[in-house]
């Protein structure tokens, strides 16, 4: 079969359906390359993107409209309990914990409608409990995310052998457990 | 919850192999994944050795007291040899990230190896179920009654904004990826595989290869899946990737059926020289094996060869691939080596009438 625009072998078969009416096309490599370019502007779109690379550029997605200085004090942030700073998660496209979503909410934010285009979790909700099941789950989250922070002063206390602060760390987090993860049953 | 010996899946083979189900002509499976994690330890990048340690236990013993516990087998994955891990991955039961992190992980999964539960992957949980062809519904009905049973027992990190929390915020929300496995080689033939996939990331699609790499030379098979997870209910998203799949079949099924008709003479010949090659090379690479499969299983659906079964080339699609292998064969091979005894597989396979061959 002949190229519909040259003297060439067509090469490339190409059939249209995106006005809902059918056109079929046959091309040379030359002439369907003329044509794939007008029909869809920019050239090499993605293909077959890893998840990294998708996470990486959308931390990296953040410096737009700040400024140096701006951005320099963002990346000092701690979070008071893992301690990751922004400039590691800006680096690496991973939190450190849950608590950071409550800790960085407003430089997530931008970030987070920007990937989704929404910034509201509008799907299913924890269902443990019912009627209080969603609002618990927040509460439980906020408060068993403390253990992060409790942990790490326990294993200070330990490492400066001041064990007296290191059982109250470890009842602390004996108490938060105890009322938030639900009892254990036998296998 | 019992542990799992690795050699017991050399035996068999994933339910969503079987080749069955809606359309299974050109979508291989559907396949959803949610991501959960704890709010008491930090995320596992972050995790120390022993943070990894109490949350693979926790979310072990944790799961095995729910009631999705008793259907279950785990596997130590952090305690497996590369090539055990490997076989894993080439299996689909974990992901190539989570064969390849450090530090206590394990996977449990179901006897059709429908649901795995990978934990300490990129966040604490990672819930996923698989079924053969087209039925997205059926897999989300089926994740969200595990994740439910396993929710009565496990706190989960969530935020009254942001919903589930997790490691990578490209992930917050509902946590979830839904995916289909689609074969689409007629597409790949008529080079119009680069236009569907444009379209697609225009429409907030992702596309990957069979597993997240390369693509073409993975055999003509694609992943397609939703890139965001917040906003839209778990039932929305999954209808994104379901309204859409209907179109790439029609698209697929009108190249075939243009091949058929403009070029059926050369079609013909191309599977044909497939199949002779799979039946008769004396070595042979695994992707050259994925690659001609792929053009073999498009044969017999065109009804060009008339003695294999669907469910045998899916089966050779992963049961050629390295670590299978070596397992089903019991010896561990260098690259040469392996492919002489790849060879030597098909041979056998083909030689008795498409019948199952270890």
């Amino acid at each position: 079969m002949k190229c519909q625009q040259c003297e060439k072998q067509a090469v490339f078969h190409i059939t249209e359906l995106e006005t809902g009416a059918v056109r079929e096309l046959h091309l040379c490599e030359d002439h369907a390359r003329v044509y794939l370019n007008q029909a869809e502007g920019a050239p090499g779109a993605a293909e077959g993107a890893e998840e990294d690379a998708e996470s990486s550029g959308a931390a990296g997605q953040l410096g737009v409209g700040q400024t140096a200085d701006e951005l320099a004090a963002l990346d000092q942030k701690a979070c008071d309990m893992c301690g990751i700073t922004f400039f590691e998660f800006r680096n690496q496209g991973r939190l450190g914990c849950p608590h950071d979503y409550v800790q960085f909410a407003k430089e997530l934010e931008p970030l987070i409608s920007n990937i989704h285009g929404a910034t509201e979790h509008t799907g299913r909700k924890p269902s443990r409990s019912q009627q209080t099941a969603a609002a618990a789950a927040a509460a439980g989250t906020a408060e068993l995310t403390g253990v992060i922070g409790i942990r790490r002063e326990m294993k200070e206390a330990i490492l400066c052998e001041d064990y007296e602060k290191a059982k109250e760390s470890r009842d602390a987090i004996r108490a938060i457990e105890d009322r938030w993860i639900p009892p254990a049953r036998p296998e | 919850m019992q542990p799992m010996k690795i050699e017991t899946l050399t035996q068999s083979i994933g339910e969503w192999l079987r080749g069955t189900g809606p359309e299974s002509d050109i979508v291989m499976s559907s396949r959803v994944r949610l991501a959960r994690n704890l709010p008491q330890y930090p995320f596992v990048s972050r995790a120390s050795e022993q943070d990894r340690a109490d949350i693979e236990r926790f979310l072990r013993e944790r799961i095995a007291m729910s009631p999705a516990g008793p259907g279950l087998e785990s596997i130590d994955v952090g305690g497996l040899e590369e090539i055990d891990r490997q076989f894993l991955v080439e299996r689909q039961l974990i992901s190539r990230e989570h064969a390849d992190a450090q530090g206590a992980r394990s996977v449990a999964i179901d006897k059709l190896e429908q649901v795995s539960l990978m934990i300490n992957e990129e966040d604490h949980l990672r819930i996923q179920c698989i079924h053969s062809g087209l039925d997205l519904r059926g897999v989300w009905e089926q994740i969200k009654v595990v994740d439910e049973q396993i929710e009565q027992f496990v706190p989960y990190a969530f935020h009254p904004r942001f919903g589930y929390l997790t490691a990578c915020p490209t992930n917050v929300g509902t946590g979830i990826r839904v995916s289909v496995m689609l074969h689409l080689p007629a597409l790949v033939i008529t080079r119009q595989i680069d236009k569907v996939f444009r379209s697609l990331h225009k429409i907030s699609l992702a596309v990957r290869g069979l597993y997240g790499e390369g693509s073409q030379a993975m055999g003509d098979f694609y992943q397609i899946s939703n890139q965001t997870t917040l906003g839209k209910s778990e039932e929305e998203l999954v209808e994104q990737v379901g309204d859409v799949v209907p179109v790439l079949i029609d698209y697929e099924r009108r190249a075939r059926e243009f091949l058929v008709r403009e070029t059926e003479q050369n079609v013909h010949d191309q599977v044909s020289r497939a199949y002779g090659i799979l039946r008769t090379a004396q070595t042979i690479s695994a992707e050259e094996t994925m690659q001609l499969l792929s053009r073999v299983r498009m044969g017999v659906l065109l009804g060009l060869i008339g003695d294999v079964k669907i469910a045998d080339i899916n089966s050779l699609l992963v049961r050629t691939q390295p670590a299978h292998l070596q397992k089903i064969r019991g010896i561990e091979l260098d690259t040469k080596d392996r492919n002489i005894e790849r060879a030597r597989y098909l041979r056998q396979h083909f030689e008795v009438g498409g019948h199952n061959v270890n």
